[in-house]
C-alpha cells in the first residue's frame, strides 16, 4: 500500500509524468510527444530487463573500463591541510570523462528501440566525441550539433569526432553554444522522427532524459560508496561535483541522497562573477522556467527570454540545470555553491602540479570548492570529489587565458 | 475590394460575441467556404509596421489572426519564423507588448479572432493566471502554446478557461489513435493540425496525407480543423483547404517580410502593402478551395 511505503526519500522521483515537484515534466511540440513516451516505455522495459542489464555492466566493464579508480588525494590533502580528498576518477574511463556511461546505456536503449541515426548535442565536445564513439562501437549514423563557437574553442574534440565517423554539424545561431545546439537537435529530431534518436548528454530536457540519465550515471554513487567502504569503512562525509547540467553530479549524488551524514554540495560556474552578469549559474542567478522540454532554474530575463550564459569551461556553458537539480536546491538537499572561470584557472594548475592530473576545466570547478571547504575540516572528514573529465581538450584554452601561445 | 467577411456592418463597439472563434467557424460554414489563418510575428519587422499589417489583414481576407509571441529559443520553428522572432526581439516585444499591440487592434475591430502563438517560457514567466486576465482583457480569443502538451497544460488552462480564452492544441502526423482523444478531449476553439513531421517553414504537406489525417481526426472531434506547417503558396492553401475548416500559412508570410527589412534592418518603404497583397492571393486562392 502506497501508505505502508511513504516514507522521508529524496531518491522517489520522478514521479510517472516525470516531475521532481515543481521541476521536470515534458514540454515538447506535439509531434515529439508519441516519440517521447516511445523512449519512456523503451527505457522502462529495458531497465529491469537482465538481459539488459547484463550486456550494459559487460560494455562498461570491457569497454569503458569501469568501475573507475577511487583514488586518494595523498599531497592534496596534505597541501589543504584539512579533510582527507579522495577523487573519483572518472577521467579515466574511455574517452576521458563520466559520459561514455550514459551514452552506452542510451545506445542500447535506442537499438532496441530499431533506431538506425543517432542524433546529439555537445557543447565541450566531450558528450559528442563519447556519443560518437559508441556510434562507431554499434555501427551507427551519427550527427552532432556543436555551436560555432564551441567548435572554434574545441578543435581537437571535432576532429576526434570526425575521425569517429560522426558529422558535426556547426549551429551559427542564438549565441552559437550549447543552448543552441540542442534547439537544432529537437529541430532534426521533429523532423526526422521515424529513424531518429535524439541522444542527451545531460541530465535534463523531457522526461524520461533527466531519470535515465542519472540511473545510467548512479554507477558513479554506487562504486564509490563500495570503494570507500573498502578503503576507510564508512561513508564519505562530503561530495563535490560541478554542475552544468549535472549529470556527473547526480550520478554521484543519487546514491547518496538519503544518507543524512553526508554533505552534498553542487559547484555552479560563476564566470566573471555573478554581478557581472557573465556566468552560467542557473540556481544561484536565475530563475525558474521552462526551457527545452523541462521546468527548471534558468538564465532569463523579466520577460521570459533566454539568457546567454558564460563559463571558461564549455560543458558548463548552458543556462540551465537538470530539473533533480533544481529541486534538491529546493529542498536544501544539495548545497549549490559557485566557482569563477579564475577560481578554476587557479585549480586546474594546482591539481596538475600537486598529483600529475590535467583536470577538465568543468571539475577543476568543483576543486574550487574542494581548497575553500576541505582546509576548515578534520583530518578524519572524508571527502570525495568527482574527476569528471581530463583536461587535455582544455590545454588551448588553459593557455590562452594564461597569456601563452601554443 | 475589400475581401472583409461582414462587409458593411459597422465593427465599431459593438459587444463582443461570446466566442469570436465559433462565429467565425459559424460564419464561415454559412459562406460555404475554408478560412484563412494568417501568422505574424509580434513587432515584426518593426512595431509601426506591424501595426499596419495587423490592422490591414482582416480586409485582405485573413479569417483569423495568429501573432507569434516571440521567444529566444523557438525549437518547433524553421529557419523564417526564428528569423522573424530574433527581428521582433530587437524591439524588445514581451508579452506585455504583444498585449499592448492587440489592444490596440481592438479598437476599430472587434470581429476577427485574435490567436496568440508562442512558447510557454515568457507566459510562465508572466504568470499564467495574470496572462489570462489581461490577454482576455486586450481582446485575444485563443492560445497556441506549442511546448504545452495536454500532459502539462492544466496550469495555464485553468486560467484561460477561467476568463472564456481557447487553449488551442496542436495534433501531429505521429499523434497514435490511442493518444488523439486525450488532446481533442482537452481541445477548444478548433484543433490544429499540423501536417508534417517537422519544423515550421520547410517540407510541404502532401494533399492525400492531409486529407486522410483530417478524416482521421474528424472521428474524434466535431471541432473545426485548421491545417498548418508547410503551407507557402496560395495554390497549396487552396488544395489544403479542400480538406479542412482552415488552411494556416505562416512562414511564407513572414518571408515576405524578411525580404522588405534592409541590411540595416529597417523595412522598405511600402512594405506593408506588400505583405497584405500577398494574404490577398492567399485568400484568393482558399475561397476557390471548396466545390
Amino acid at each position: 500500500m502506497a501508505v505502508a511505503e511513504a516514507r522521508n526519500t529524496y531518491r522517489s522521483g520522478a514521479d510517472e509524468n516525470g516531475h521532481f515537484g515543481l521541476f521536470g515534466g515534458r514540454y515538447v511540440a506535439e509531434t515529439l510527444m508519441p516519440l517521447i513516451l516511445e523512449v519512456d516505455k523503451a527505457y522502462a522495459a529495458a531497465k529491469d530487463d537482465p538481459a539488459f542489464i547484463r550486456e550494459l555492466t559487460n560494455l562498461n566493464l570491457h569497454y569503458a573500463g569501469r568501475p573507475s579508480a577511487l583514488y586518494y588525494a595523498e599531497r592534496l590533502t596534505a597541501h589543504l591541510g584539512g579533510a582527507k580528498v579522495y577523487f573519483k576518477r572518472e577521467e579515466l574511463n574511455h574517452t576521458g570523462s563520466h559520459k561514455i556511461t550514459n551514452c552506452l546505456g542510451q545506445i542500447l536503449i535506442a537499438r532496441r528501440m530499431g533506431k538506425t541515426r543517432i542524433i546529439a548535442e555537445t557543447g565541450a565536445g566531450q558528450h559528442g566525441v563519447a556519443t560518437a564513439t559508441v556510434c562507431a562501437r554499434f555501427g551507427l549514423k551519427c550527427v552532432i550539433y556543436m555551436g560555432a563557437k564551441d567548435i572554434e574553442r574545441q578543435k581537437p574534440n571535432v576532429f576526434r569526432m570526425r575521425l569517429l565517423g560522426a558529422e558535426v554539424r556547426p549551429v551559427e545561431k542564438g549565441s552559437a553554444s550549447l543552448k543552441d545546439a540542442m534547439n537544432e537537435a529537437l529541430r532534426d529530431w521533429v523532423s526526422n522522427v521515424h529513424d531518429t534518436y535524439y541522444l542527451i548528454g545531460t541530465a535534463a530536457g523531457p522526461h524520461p532524459y533527466p531519470t535515465m540519465v542519472r540511473d545510467f550515471q548512479s554507477v558513479i554513487g554506487t562504486e564509490t560508496r563500495e570503494q570507500l567502504m573498502a578503503a576507510e569503512g564508512r561513508l564519505p562525509d562530503s561530495l563535490v561535483a560541478a554542475v552544468g547540467g549535472g549529470s556527473n553530479a547526480i550520478g554521484l549524488f543519487h546514491p547518496f541522497l538519503d544518507d543524512a551524514s553526508v554533505q552534498i554540495f553542487g559547484v555552479e560556474a560563476a564566470g566573471k562573477g555573478i554581478a557581472t552578469g557573465e556566468h552560467a549559474a542557473s540556481i544561484t542567478g536565475g530563475s525558474p522556467g521552462v526551457l527545452h522540454g523541462n521546468r527548471t532554474y534558468l538564465l532569463q530575463d523579466d520577460g521570459g527570454q533566454i539568457k546567454e550564459a558564460h563559463s571558461i569551461s564549455a560543458g558548463l556553458d548552458y543556462p540551465g540545470i537538470g530539473p533533480e537539480h533544481a529541486w534538491l536546491h529546493f529542498q536544501g538537499r544539495v548545497k549549490y555553491v559557485l566557482a569563477t572561470d579564475q577560481e578554476a584557472l587557479e585549480a586546474f594548475q594546482l591539481c596538475s602540479k600537486l598529483e600529475g592530473i590535467l583536470p577538465a576545466l568543468e571539475s577543476a570547478h568543483a576543486l574550487v570548492h574542494v581548497m575553500r571547504f576541505a582546509p576548515t575540516q578534520a583530518p578524519d572528514h572524508l571527502l570525495v570529489m568527482n574527476l569528471s573529465g581530463r583536461g587535455d581538450k582544455d590545454v588551448f584554452t588553459v593557455a590562452d587565458a594564461l597569456g601563452e601561445k601554443l | 475590394m475589400s475581401l472583409n467577411l461582414v462587409e458593411g456592418v459597422a465593427a465599431k463597439k459593438m459587444p463582443a460575441p461570446i466566442s469570436r472563434i465559433a462565429e467565425r467557424f459559424a460564419l464561415l460554414k454559412k459562406y460555404k467556404r475554408a478560412g484563412l489563418v494568417t501568422f505574424i510575428s509580434a513587432n515584426d519587422p518593426n512595431p509601426d509596421v506591424f501595426a499596419e499589417i495587423l490592422e490591414g489583414l482582416p480586409s485582405a481576407g485573413a479569417d483569423i489572426i495568429e501573432i507569434g509571441i516571440p521567444f529566444t529559443d523557438p525549437a518547433a520553428d524553421g529557419p523564417s519564423i526564428q528569423a522573424s522572432s530574433q527581428r521582433a526581439l530587437k524591439h524588445k516585444t514581451d508579452v506585455k507588448a504583444v498585449l499592448k499591440a492587440v489592444e490596440k487592434f481592438r479598437e476599430d475591430e472587434i470581429e476577427t479572432p485574435v490567436v496568440l502563438m508562442g512558447y510557454y517560457n515568457p507566459i510562465y514567466r508572466y504568470g499564467p493566471q495574470e496572462f489570462a486576465e489581461h490577454a482576455a482583457k486586450a481582446g485575444v480569443d485563443g492560445v497556441i502554446v506549442v511546448d504545452l502538451p495536454p500532459e502539462e497544460a492544466e496550469e495555464l488552462d485553468v486560467h484561460l478557461r477561467a476568463h472564456n480564452l481557447h487553449l488551442i492544441f496542436l495534433t501531429a502526423p505521429t499523434s497514435s489513435d490511442a493518444r488523439l482523444p486525450a488532446i481533442v478531449g482537452r481541445a477548444s476553439g478548433f484543433v490544429y493540425y499540423v501536417s508534417i513531421a517537422g519544423i515550421t517553414g520547410t517540407a510541404t504537406a502532401d494533399e492525400h496525407a492531409v486529407a486522410k489525417a483530417v478524416a482521421r481526426l474528424r472521428k474524434h472531434t466535431r471541432l473545426p480543423i485548421a491545417v498548418g506547417f508547410g503551407i507557402k503558396t496560395p495554390e497549396q492553401a487552396k488544395a489544403i483547404a479542400a480538406h479542412c475548416d482552415a488552411a494556416v500559412v505562416g512562414s511564407a508570410i513572414v518571408d515576405v517580410i524578411a525580404k522588405g527589412v534592409k541590411a540595416d534592418g529597417t523595412p522598405e518603404a511600402g512594405l506593408s502593402n506588400k505583405v497584405l497583397e500577398f494574404v490577398k492571393t492567399l485568400a484568393t486562392g482558399i475561397r476557390n478551395a471548396w466545390p
